[in-house]
């Protein structure tokens, strides 16, 4: 009954976003969800923004993964769609010593 | 604050001068932003913008950064111009030197190519997914990495595509950087296709084969990547070695 | 920070219209979703009135239809800040729906095809205040837009008119819907402009 109409963006857009809660960048965390087991980067999530909170679903079951509210000088945040994210420090490090002019 | 922390490091709003304006195609253009505190990029990332209207009112939307990473303290962005956008038009046809934008960034540690990488580098690009790409390829570029890259561009026909010079050069001089365009709308009557969609002939005719465990990046429209995803994996890819971007339906970050 | 974009206003009107505090007018109909729209083919649909127990009401799509309807013009206005002043309806309303159901609730959840919630107290779904609503502009209600049907309840913040309306569960104690959960208001009446948790 639900099809794909490719309207959703991906982890990657809601990364910005979740930069007010998370130290490191979630894109290339890897979540799984609580209601499938799936295990997907988070930059493959399915990303709604266009709504009162950014939500990122499950792209296998559509299941809600996590959402984040963000109201004046406030953050809410419901992460109970997964069951676990884990953050490897070796992709967030920072840029590398810039170059020369190219 | 760079490089001590073994967590990340806060991703803040910074303001941004525009210096330079270039118009990339009829409806595209590159903003060059001056950022006197910017910390330095890596190809692949991109910036959150924000607008503020004199009522306060406000729009954010996320644009890839163009620009390879560079110690002059410059971000450039390519907007394309979307038909019922509240921000692009603004950007692409308002927006003047002289004047701010506010900038949150760069965000992204999964769509992102370090010039340490040497395995063999698949992009395939959807219109404007060419963005995040060519800053990936004038990183390669810049550091005269000759790890092996293959580019295939989807693109409605020839004048929509952007940096079109630019890739020619990069190309012709540099056999280790090939590209093949897709045309879907309009193609050239001497080119090697009719016009159309990517398919896995294209696939197995232009794209690394997948024995060689190529990483891919593949960024445009959703529809766009999760076909060209689909494909690449048909093909006999790894998932995990396929990174993507979306860019929404109509194409505008949102 | 306070940096302004010269030159920019985004897709407002500049028309001078009675508007709730803190909220613009537009031209267009923004689509904002939670998630995927999901696609219900009309010999599948229903819509049901329970009471978290047992189902009191169930209409299929051809049941429905055959309830009167009536045509309505209202304001919209959205949380986000957007308002659509003079959109034009069809739909049946709930004190048709209501008519013969008897309970003891004082509260409703509003189910969404998909997993969307909103709750509201169920007076506020009473005394032409709210429609189940499945035309608007003169044609059938497009997907985007909360198509087959969808929950309309004007005098509150539009994101307690539920798309994809499935049912509604009659409660007798509140319990918040998607949104009222993470921080948005319980109530949500733009002309006091209660948009979060906390506003008065």
């Amino acid at each position: 009954m639900i099809s794909a109409t490719y309207d959703y963006l991906d982890g990657n857009a809601a990364a910005g976003e979740l930069s007010k809660v998370f130290a490191m960048d979630v894109t290339a965390a890897e979540g799984q969800c609580a209601h499938c087991g799936a295990i997907k980067r988070f930059a493959d999530t399915h990303v709604y923004m266009q709504s009162p909170g950014v939500v990122a679903r499950c792209a296998v079951c559509q299941h809600v993964l996590l959402r984040l509210v963000s109201i004046r000088q406030r953050v809410f945040l419901d992460l109970r769609g997964m069951t676990y994210l884990t953050f490897d420090s070796a992709h967030d490090r920072p840029s590398e010593p810039t170059h020369s002019a190219s | 604050m760079a490089g001590t922390a073994l967590f990340g490091r806060p991703v803040m709003w910074r303001i941004g001068t525009v210096v330079a304006l270039h118009d990339e195609t009829a409806t595209a253009r590159t903003i060059t932003l001056e950022v006197p505190d910017w910390p330095g990029h890596i190809a692949g990332q991109h910036v959150d913008v924000r607008v503020t209207a004199p009522d306060g009112y406000s729009a954010v939307r996320s644009y890839s950064i163009a620009s390879p990473p560079n110690s002059h303290g410059r971000v450039e962005i390519t907007v394309e111009r979307l038909p019922n956008g509240e921000v692009s038009p603004y950007l692409t046809q308002v927006v003047a030197a002289g004047d701010r934008l506010e900038l949150r960034g760069p965000i992204g540690s999964w769509f992102v190519w370090r010039t340490e990488q040497t395995e063999p580098i698949q992009l395939i690009a959807g219109g404007s997914g060419i963005v995040p790409l060519m800053a990936i390829i004038r990183s390669r570029a810049s550091v005269g990495s000759i790890a092996p890259f293959r580019l295939l561009y989807s693109v409605r026909e020839p004048r929509t595509s952007f940096y079109r010079e630019e890739l020619q050069a990069l190309s012709d001089k540099d056999h280790s950087l090939s590209i093949t365009y897709a045309y879907t709308r309009v193609a050239p009557s001497d080119g090697p296709r009719p016009p159309g969609r990517i398919d896995a002939s294209v696939i197995a005719s232009a794209t690394w084969p997948s024995n060689l465990a190529p990483t891919c990046y593949v960024c445009g429209p959703t529809s766009f990547v999760e076909s060209a995803s689909d494909l690449l994996s048909a093909s006999g890819n790894d998932r995990d070695k396929i990174r993507t971007e979306r860019f929404g339906s109509t194409g505008e970050r949102k | 920070m306070d940096v302004v974009s010269r030159g920019f206003s985004g897709r407002r009107s500049p028309e001078n219209a009675k508007l709730p505090p803190g909220q613009y007018l537009t031209t267009g109909f923004p689509v904002l979703s939670a998630g995927p729209t999901p696609h219900v083919p009309l010999d599948r649909w229903e819509f049901t009135i329970d009471d978290g127990t047992h189902v009191l009401r169930r209409w299929d799509w051809k049941s429905f239809r055959d309830l009167p309807s009536e045509t309505f013009t209202v304001d919209l206005h959205c949380v986000t800040r957007w308002s659509k002043l003079g959109t034009s309806w069809e739909g049946v309303s709930l004190d048709t729906i209501l008519a013969d159901v008897e309970t003891d609730a004082s509260y409703a959840l509003a189910r969404s095809y998909g997993d969307y919630t909103t709750n509201l107290p169920l007076k506020d779904l009473r005394n032409k205040q709210a429609w189940i609503a499945f035309r608007f502009d003169g044609k059938d209600l497009a997907p985007e837009h909360g198509g087959p049907a969808r929950l309309l309840v004007p005098h509150l913040y539009l994101w307690k008119s539920a798309k994809w309306i499935r049912g509604i569960t009659l409660m007798p104690h509140d319990k918040p819907g998607f949104w009222e959960g993470l921080g948005y208001h319980n109530y949500g009446d733009p002309w006091r402009e209660q948009r979060y948790s906390g506003d008065q």
